[in-house]
């Protein structure tokens, strides 16, 4: 098993067209992905060759899902229209919606996040590298080539740290990794990944990764205390981190007191997890726990 | 982006929200025309990004226009909490009958907005959040439905403000929310909201912050940046596209990935500890594409950085593949020749990194080490920074 995607997910790219959706889409399909189609209204009909698979282009998110069956949406489109293809995608009431693209307004990410509430989308993202459950599904950016299928669950802010994380825990392996992306208002949290890895019966163990800005972790750290039974090892950025400064990502400040990296070390480590001074002594942590 | 109070002022005006006469001035010769103008009493305000100037002494009244020009004389140039004063804003003075408090922002937590009310205003409202958190409304906002007359009634209702006033601010609320919803806000807020002695309502000082991300639409907004406030070395990143922050220490970084530059500081602070508290000197994310030339664009700005003595390059290969990165960096140096003087710590991992360790091996450039981990490459930065 691995968590919200599957060697039998069907993916869709809403802004396969564009220079930064098409490259991916071709890095998809090179992992094995099964990208079924691409949107674009103005040109639906036509087709797409990535290295001789032929992705056939549709008008919009519903026609795409009547006509392959696709129930995984992947979203390059630029900030300028991005909330009304993130609401296509939830009123199509496809299951997952992945949005890569950096750079939303948040009041836009607020309008569409609310626009999904009781409806059955669930969003990754805005600004993620999306998620890869390796030997079965890639959506996303993520590389492929870094590790492998494997016991360890990844849910991480940062796309690189994702990566590098991965990169250390090669030899063991994922269930499936997801970067739930560094905006302020974003669609998966930490919280939805614990809890999905904890039902997964694959994942025999957690990695979370935060960083500075918002309660995210406080309350993943909560959650963890109370509902998560398999080990978690975590790791925070952003210790130096000055106040007052975005520090990359929109939702990485520290705003006076709040957000800081080391209150949120100290509710991970009140919960029983134990936290790394650096991404490779967490890996270290991970490997102490699955014996590996 | 956090404006100005002037700025503020003059967004909430656009939007209809009752503010009083004033203006904003940089020289004492200024706020004398604008007290003129207003002709009588007003009050000269500082205008920096932090809370307490009153107590600063930089809010003073002035009874005329040679008086305002002496106040604006001892407040410009007035260092509060380190923020040096380069403008005052000169308003028409108020009396105040009542205080209140009204505030739009972003809840993260929540992933919604919320708005924020009390009829006990004028005090800092994380102060009023504690000491009588009874007093203080807060009600969640649906970002898709927003601020309409009954969505404003229920916050002023819930505030249980003066039946006196209820009307006037209820209006002022969905001016607000024009203010936070049009112009892409993350806070909006008005502290104090005033009763004049005649009854009528004014916002008196407001906080605004917009979202950077919305530029693309608030083309207007990039002209309310503090251009004289940045850092130098910032405004150049900046008009290099590069998202490059100033900080305090000696080994100037550049990474790939807000989370791993982030990580590459700590990391670079943790092992400095060793070294006599050997600090980083920047945070420099050049993005997954790490080309020669935005490579060489951040090494030209954190080589001239004077308080730089080694720096650390931090990259994980996962689009961009290592051999790629590795010429990039020596293109870099080479585009920078002998403007290049420090020494440069360089850790590659990921996709091709043989290729690239190989490149930088065949390079052989005196000023670049190679260190394979990124604990022990920060550890080395340091120690060539100590």
């Amino acid at each position: 098993m691995s968590i919200f995607l599957n060697e039998n997910s069907k993916v869709i790219v809403q802004g396969m067209t564009g220079s930064e959706g098409s490259k991916h889409t071709q890095r998809m399909l090179a992992s094995g992905t099964a990208i079924v189609g691409g949107v674009n209204p103005r040109k639906a009909g036509t087709s797409v060759d990535f290295d001789g698979t032929s992705v056939p282009v549709f008008g919009g998110v519903a026609d795409a899902m009547k006509e392959t069956g696709a129930d995984v949406s992947v979203i390059f489109v630029p900030p300028p229209f991005a909330k009304a293809a993130v609401i296509e995608a939830v009123d199509a009431q496809i299951g997952l919606a992945v949005v890569i693209t950096e750079g939303i307004p948040v009041h836009d990410s607020t309008y569409f996040w609310a626009h999904a509430q009781g409806g059955s989308t669930r969003i990754i993202g805005p600004n993620c590298p999306g998620l890869i459950s390796p030997g079965r599904s890639n959506a996303g950016i993520i590389p492929a080539n870094i590790t492998k299928q494997g016991k360890i669950g990844l849910v991480s802010k940062s796309g690189t740290l994702t990566y590098q994380m991965m990169y250390e825990l090669r030899d063991i392996g994922f269930s499936t990794a997801i970067g739930i992306g560094g905006d302020p208002v974003i669609g998966t949290t930490h919280i939805d990944a614990l809890q999905a890895f904890q039902d997964d019966p694959e994942t025999e163990a957690i990695v979370m990764i935060g960083e500075i800005g918002g309660d995210a972790e406080e309350r993943a750290a909560d959650f963890i205390k109370a509902n998560v039974t398999k080990p978690v090892v975590g790791y925070v950025a952003g210790f130096t981190a000055p106040e007052g400064k975005t520090m990359g990502h929109a939702g990485a400040i520290v705003s006076g007191s709040a957000g800081t990296a080391q209150a949120k070390q100290e509710a991970l480590e009140a919960a029983g997890v134990r936290v790394g001074k650096t991404p490779s002594e967490t890996a270290k942590l991970m490997r102490e726990i699955v014996g590996a | 982006m956090d404006l100005f109070e002037y700025q503020a002022r003059d967004l909430l005006a656009s939007h209809g929200v009752p503010v009083l006469p004033g203006g904003v001035a940089e020289t004492p010769e200024q706020a004398e025309a604008i007290a003129r103008e207003i002709g009588q009493t007003v009050v000269v305000k500082a205008q920096v990004k932090t809370g307490g100037r009153g107590k600063a002494g930089g809010v003073k009244l002035a009874d005329n226009p040679d008086d305002a020009k002496a106040r604006a004389q001892d407040i410009l140039g007035l260092d509060i909490k380190g923020h040096i004063t380069h403008k005052v804003m000169v308003a028409q003075a108020s009396d105040i009958a009542e205080e209140y408090y009204f505030s739009y922002l972003l809840d993260r937590s929540n992933r919604t907005f919320l708005a924020m009310a009390s009829k006990e205003g004028g005090m800092e409202i994380e102060q009023l959040a504690v000491e009588r958190p009874e007093a203080l409304a807060r009600i969640a906002i649906d970002a898709s439905k927003g601020v309409d007359a009954a969505k404003a009634a229920e916050i002023v209702d819930a505030a249980n403000f003066p039946a006196e006033v209820r009307d006037q601010v209820i209006a002022i609320a969905i001016q607000l929310w024009d203010v936070f919803a049009k112009e892409d806000a993350t806070l909006v807020e008005v502290n104090p909201l005033a009763k004049a002695p005649d009854g009528t309502v004014l916002a008196l000082d407001a906080k605004v912050t917009l979202d950077e991300n919305a530029g693309f639409r608030q083309t207007e907004h990039a002209a309310l940046e503090d251009a004289a406030a940045a850092d130098p070395l910032e405004a150049r990143a900046k008009e290099k596209d590069l998202n490059y922050v100033k900080l305090e220490g000696e080994v100037g970084i550049i990474g790939n990935g807000a989370g791993l530059v982030m990580s590459t500081l700590d990391v670079v602070a943790y092992a400095g500890e060793e070294f006599g508290g050997v600090k980083p000197a920047n945070f420099l994310d050049i993005g997954g594409g790490a080309s020669a030339e935005v490579m060489a664009n951040g090494l030209e700005i954190i080589l001239s950085d004077p308080a730089v003595k080694s720096v650390f390059v931090n990259v994980f290969g996962g689009i961009t593949a290592c051999d790629a990165v590795a010429n990039g960096i020596v293109s870099a140096l080479s585009i920078l020749g002998d403007e290049a003087t420090k020494p440069l710590v360089v850790r590659l991992d990921g996709n091709n990194v043989e290729e690239g360790r190989r490149i930088l091996a065949e390079a052989n450039h005196p000023l670049v080490t190679v260190v394979d981990t990124m604990d022990g490459a920060a550890r080395r930065a340091a120690e060539l920074a100590a």
